[in-house]
Order: structure tokens, then sequence, then C-alpha cells
């Protein structure tokens, strides 16, 4: 199961570093999103992978007494999950502000910040 | 059905005595500017207030700041964890003496920029939230120097991070948008990676506490996979910190955003990334360090080179500066490359120094531009008869920054030399000296031309030239933008003449760091 998921979550980061190598903003953005679910299954699946055995302690005792599912995980997920997903809120206005303010979503294209001919600093003293 | 009613002894599984008082300095700067953040965000319509929240909450988080670092020094390093579940199941929050002396140094910076931005954040954009963003991106950074876990550690990171978001793109400009792309692609795939790592690192030695790791992983039977998410961190960490070759964004970005933005961004962020790396590489992961060193010096010495050179090409100040931080991340990860005492010391030292100094140049940009109108070294000059005042803060900010003598640079660049020659690293040594001298070329420039020319290019030395449009006069300045500015550089000053305190800390710390015992024993206390 454990290897069924490490070829799956290697797939989904060689799909997101695709995409975030390419020139258009919205592929890096999908890219982004991928990204941010390929962490959680590696997450999930560093946890070690257990079925239906809830992490459940019984009465009288400090400890369960079967191995269970490892909860930690989950909340790291859960976590994980809503930081990403407000990210990717972000992002997405971001994309399209970006879209409207320079009128274009090819990032070698993007030279507001650096323009291309820029004046060469004084010579000398 | 009648619940039976079982005894449960609590002290197996949780902290059962109070907490002692001084152990809640710990938790205070987070929850301070997270309390001082909300209450900001309800003075949304009457920003005038906000300031003055802003400036009372920094100032009470230096106040913990200082009594934390008191604490940690005088009775070791402290632990807290959250919800008194016992280590290394609850959160911790651990205190080394590298923690509280960054976390005092980043609210004293955070405090300058908010004075700072009273008069130069205009209304509509305090509006937009500039005061609980400011104090949200203070939360993040204490609670990343604070914290104990590798998870929370994350955590911190994506909170530093999207407040400074906000920031970054306060005044909804063109090229802001276009910095604001680039600074958060890039950064939150750096997170993303630190995240990934962690949950490998997970997987590896089944726990996220980071005195837990340190033990665990030196009773594992193979380095590999430890060697292996040494090289993510270090990967993850230097994209954070911006050195030599992921260091790009910053460029691109630290020129766009509202200068006191700048300035706060240029003083505490990069840095959290150097501070992380000083964690993860020299407490949790020594056996990674020593298998890096030579690799981390090698990129130690190109972002230094970058990061001069790079000063040296520019026409704009702004990116001038931000070149300037390129090169002090460098001379940290040099200190980390060495890794002996005192080079890990001298790292300390200057990430301190570093903080100080960055948010006092940025600040400084934005005074010499109000005085000239200008970010160009053309067009700029004339302000040394406009402002002798400002050209003596300039001129000490600037040697401090190139590490000349008695500033505070100097004794870090000191300490880095010396545990380089000592640890038989000469080159390292050499690089962090000739980053040196083409860094004090590079501001000698800069202050030659906007403090000494008397105006624009073609002007003679000391010949006062034409007022130029839209700049101010020295008495027009405002009392909110001399007040950073003196109290920084007298700081710097005060630091670089007395440094033999500061050097006990950083010593401390780097003692701390090197041997984990101590860590250890804080966060488990008797239990092993």
């Amino acid at each position: 199961m454990e290897t069924l998921f490490a070829v799956l979550i290697g797939i989904l980061f060689a799909g997101s570093i695709y995409l975030l190598l390419s020139r258009k903003l919205v592929r890096i953005l999908i890219g982004i999103a991928i990204l941010g679910n390929a962490v959680n299954l590696l997450i999930f699946t560093a946890g070690r992978l257990t079925r239906d055995v809830p992490p459940i302690i019984p009465e009288n005792s400090y400890f369960p007494l079967e191995a269970t599912a490892n909860p930690l995980p989950q909340a790291l997920v859960l976590t994980a999950i809503v930081i990403s997903f407000s990210f990717l809120a972000f992002f997405l206005v971001l994309g399209y502000r970006t879209y409207q303010e320079l009128g274009t979503d090819d990032l070698l294209e993007m030279r507001v910040a650096e323009p291309k001919e820029h004046s060469e600093p004084p010579q000398g003293y | 059905m009648a619940v039976t009613q079982t005894t449960v002894d609590t002290a197996a599984a949780m902290v059962t005595e109070a907490v002692p008082l001084a152990d809640w300095l710990l938790v205070a700067p987070v929850l301070l500017t997270m309390a001082g953040g909300a209450t900001a965000i309800i003075f949304r319509k009457k920003s005038f207030v906000q300031p003055w929240i802003a400036i009372a909450t920094i100032s009470l988080v230096i106040l913990s700041n200082i009594g934390l670092l008191n604490h940690v020094l005088t009775n070791g390093v402290v632990t807290m964890v959250m919800g008194s579940w016992l280590p290394p199941f609850g959160i911790a929050f651990t205190a080394d003496p590298l923690g509280a002396l960054l976390a005092l140094t980043a609210s004293i910076a955070t405090l300058c920029v908010a004075i700072f931005a009273i008069n130069s954040i205009a209304e509509n954009e305090r509006r937009y939230g500039f005061y609980p963003f400011l104090l949200m991106l203070l939360c993040g950074v204490s609670g990343s120097f604070l914290t104990g876990d590798v998870f929370n550690l994350y955590v911190w990171f994506e909170v530093l991070l999207i407040s400074s978001f906000g920031m970054q793109i306060l005044g909804n400009e063109k090229i802001q948008i276009d910095g604001a792309v680039k600074y958060a692609v890039l950064n939150l795939i750096a997170t993303t990676l630190l995240l990934t790592t962690t949950g490998l690192l997970y997987g590896l030695v089944g726990t996220l506490n980071m005195a837990d790791i340190a033990g665990k992983i030196k009773a594992l039977d193979s380095s590999g996979p430890v060697l292996a998410i040494a090289a993510l961190y270090f990967l993850a960490f230097a994209m954070k910190a911006a050195a030599f070759p992921v260091n790009f964004w910053l460029p691109a970005s630290y020129h766009t955003p509202r200068l006191v933005v700048a300035a706060i961004f240029a003083g505490l962020l990069t840095k959290v990334g150097v501070y992380a790396l000083l964690r993860v590489m020299v407490l949790l992961m020594p056996e990674g360090r020593d298998w890096l060193a030579s690799l981390i010096g090698l990129v130690a010495i190109a972002t230094m080179l970058t990061g001069s050179l790079g000063a040296l090409a520019q026409t704009d100040i702004r990116r001038l500066m931000g070149y300037l931080v390129i090169a002090g991340i460098g001379a940290m990860l040099a200190g980390i490359a060495v890794g002996n005492e005192v080079a890990i010391s001298g790292a300390i030292f200057y990430a301190m120094h570093s903080v100080l100094i960055m948010t006092a140049l940025y600040l400084l940009v934005a005074f010499m531009f109000q005085m000239s109108g200008t970010f160009s070294l053309r067009d700029i000059g004339g302000l040394y008869i406009r402002t002798p005042l400002g050209a003596a803060i300039g001129l000490v900010l600037l040697l401090a920054v190139a590490g000349l003598p008695p500033f505070t640079g100097f004794w870090a660049k000191l300490l880095l030399v010396a545990g380089a020659l000592e640890a038989d690293r000469g080159w390292v040594a050499a690089g962090v000296l000739v980053s040196g001298l083409l860094t004090t070329i590079a501001i000698g420039r800069l202050w030659i031309f906007a403090f000494w020319r008397g105006g624009n290019e073609h002007t003679m030395d000391g010949i006062q030239a034409l007022p130029i449009a839209g700049s101010s006069d020295a008495s027009e300045i405002s009392w909110s933008i001399w007040l950073p500015l003196l109290a920084l550089t007298a700081l710097i000053v005060l630091i670089g003449v007395m440094p033999e305190a500061l050097m006990s800390i950083s010593d401390n710390g780097a003692r701390t760091l090197l041997d984990p015992t101590e860590y250890i024993r804080s966060v488990f206390g008797g239990i092993r």
C-alpha cells in the first residue's frame, strides 16, 4: 500500500514541478495546487497507512492494545489543507489582478519591477 | 447506561503542577501580537488609533522578550508545553539564548518600523491593514524563534508569509503586483518544500518535537535518510534566506513594496530562514551539517559575492540594499559552514546585527527619498549640506553594514573569520573578507554620491545644487522618522562600542546549539 502511494506521490510531484517550470502564471498556480496535495499525501503516507482500526484507547487502559491508525498525520494534513487552500485563494486573486494590471500571464513579459532597459550605475566617483 | 467512574492518573501524560509565572513569557510575544493584531482590525474605521495600539503592543512584547532573555540566561533553556501534554506529545515552546536574543531583536526592529510608519503609510493603506499585518508578521517571526516543534515551525512560517503577502501588495501598484508574484510563488514553494521535508522526517523518526528528534536521530542505524533530509532542509531554508543560487526573488521584489514594509522584510524574513538553518543543521542534524559543510561554504561565498558585486552594479538605491541583504545572508551561512563554537557565535551575532542594520538601512533609504525625491544614484546628491545629521547617520549605518569597526558588523565578522581560521577553513575567511571589501566600495560610492556630491551626476562635490522638485527640507522631516533612525543608529553604535555582553549571549547560544544536552533536558526534564 505504501509503495503504491509513494509512486502516486512521485507522479503528483513530477506533474506539479513540470507545471511550476512553465512560463504561464495559470499553469504555475495549478502546479502549486497539485504540489500542496502531493505534500498532504506524503505526510499521510509517512505516518504509515493502517486501515479500519480507529485510534481509540479501551477503558481502564493507558494505551491502545492493538496497532491502530495514526491520528497525528491526519491532524497535520488538516492543518496543511487549510493553509494551502487559503494560499491558493490568495494566489488566484493575485494571478487575476496580475493579468488585469500587467495584461499578460507570461512570466518573461512581467518586467515592470525589473525593466529590461535600466540605466548603468555611474562610473567612477 | 451509567458511566463507570475510572480513576486516571493524569501525571502520566500531563504536566500537573502549575506553570511558573516566568515561563509564561515564552508564549507572551505570540499571544500579545495576536491580541494586538485583532484589536487593530477592530479599529479599522478609526485608523488613527491603530499605530498606538501597535506601538503599545510591540513595547509590551519587547519588555516580555527582555524578561525572557534574562530568564533564559539565568536559568538555562526554558520549555513550556501547550495544553500541558507532556513532551513529545504536546507542542513545545522552547527558548534558548539564540531564540530569545533574536526574538528580542526582531521586536525592537518592528517597533522602529511601527513608529516610522505613522506618517509614511497613507491613511487608506493603513485602512487596508498595515498594522494588523505588521503585528501578525511579528507574531509569526516570534513563534518561529521560540517554537520547539518542527511542524509548528512550518505553521509560524505560513503565518509570517501570509502577513508579508498582505504587506507586499499594500498600495496596489503595477510594480508591487509584479514583485508580489515572484515573491509569493517562490516563498510558497520554499515553505512547501519545508513541509515535505518535515513529513519525511516524521516518517523517519516518528516525532516532531525538536529535542526528541535530536535524540532519536543519533540512535538511527543508517545515516543515509538523515543526510537526504538535511540536504532538503538546506534547500528549503536557503530559498527562504535568499542564498545563491535561489536568491533571485529577493532583488526582484524587495524594492517594490512601501519602504517601511521592505525594511521589516529585510530585517526579519530572511533571518528567520537563517535561524531555521541554525536550528535544524546544528541542533537537530549535526551529521548532516558535517556532510554538507563544504557545499554550504561554497554557497556562502557565492552568496556573499553575488550580494556585494550586485550592490556595486545597481543604480537604484532600493535594489542596492536588496543585494546588501543577500551579502549578509552569505556571511551567516559562512558561520554555519564552519560550524565551530566561535563561528556559530559569529553567525548568531551577525543575525542580530543584520536585523537591526537592514531595518535601519531601508528606513534610511526612505529618509533619503523624502529629502531628495529620487532613488537613482545618478540623480541623488547634496544631502550632506541639507542634513548633516542625516549624513552622519547614513555614514554610521553604511560603515556598520560593511563590517568596519567600531560598529556591530565588525564584531560579527571578526568572530566569523576567527572561527574559520580556527577550523582551518581559510577560504571561508577569505570569502568573508573579500565580500567585506567589495561591500565597502559599494557603500562608499553610495555615501559619496548621495551625501557628499553637491547635486546630481554632473555637480561638483559640496556645491549646493538647485533644490530638487518633490523633495523636502530637513526641518519638515517629522519626529516619527528621526526617532527610529536615531534609536537604531544609537543601538548599533552602543553594541559596537560595548560588544562583550552580546558576545557572551551569542557564545552561550552557540554552546547550547552545539551541545543539545541542555536543550533536551529542558524539554524532557527528568524523564530521560
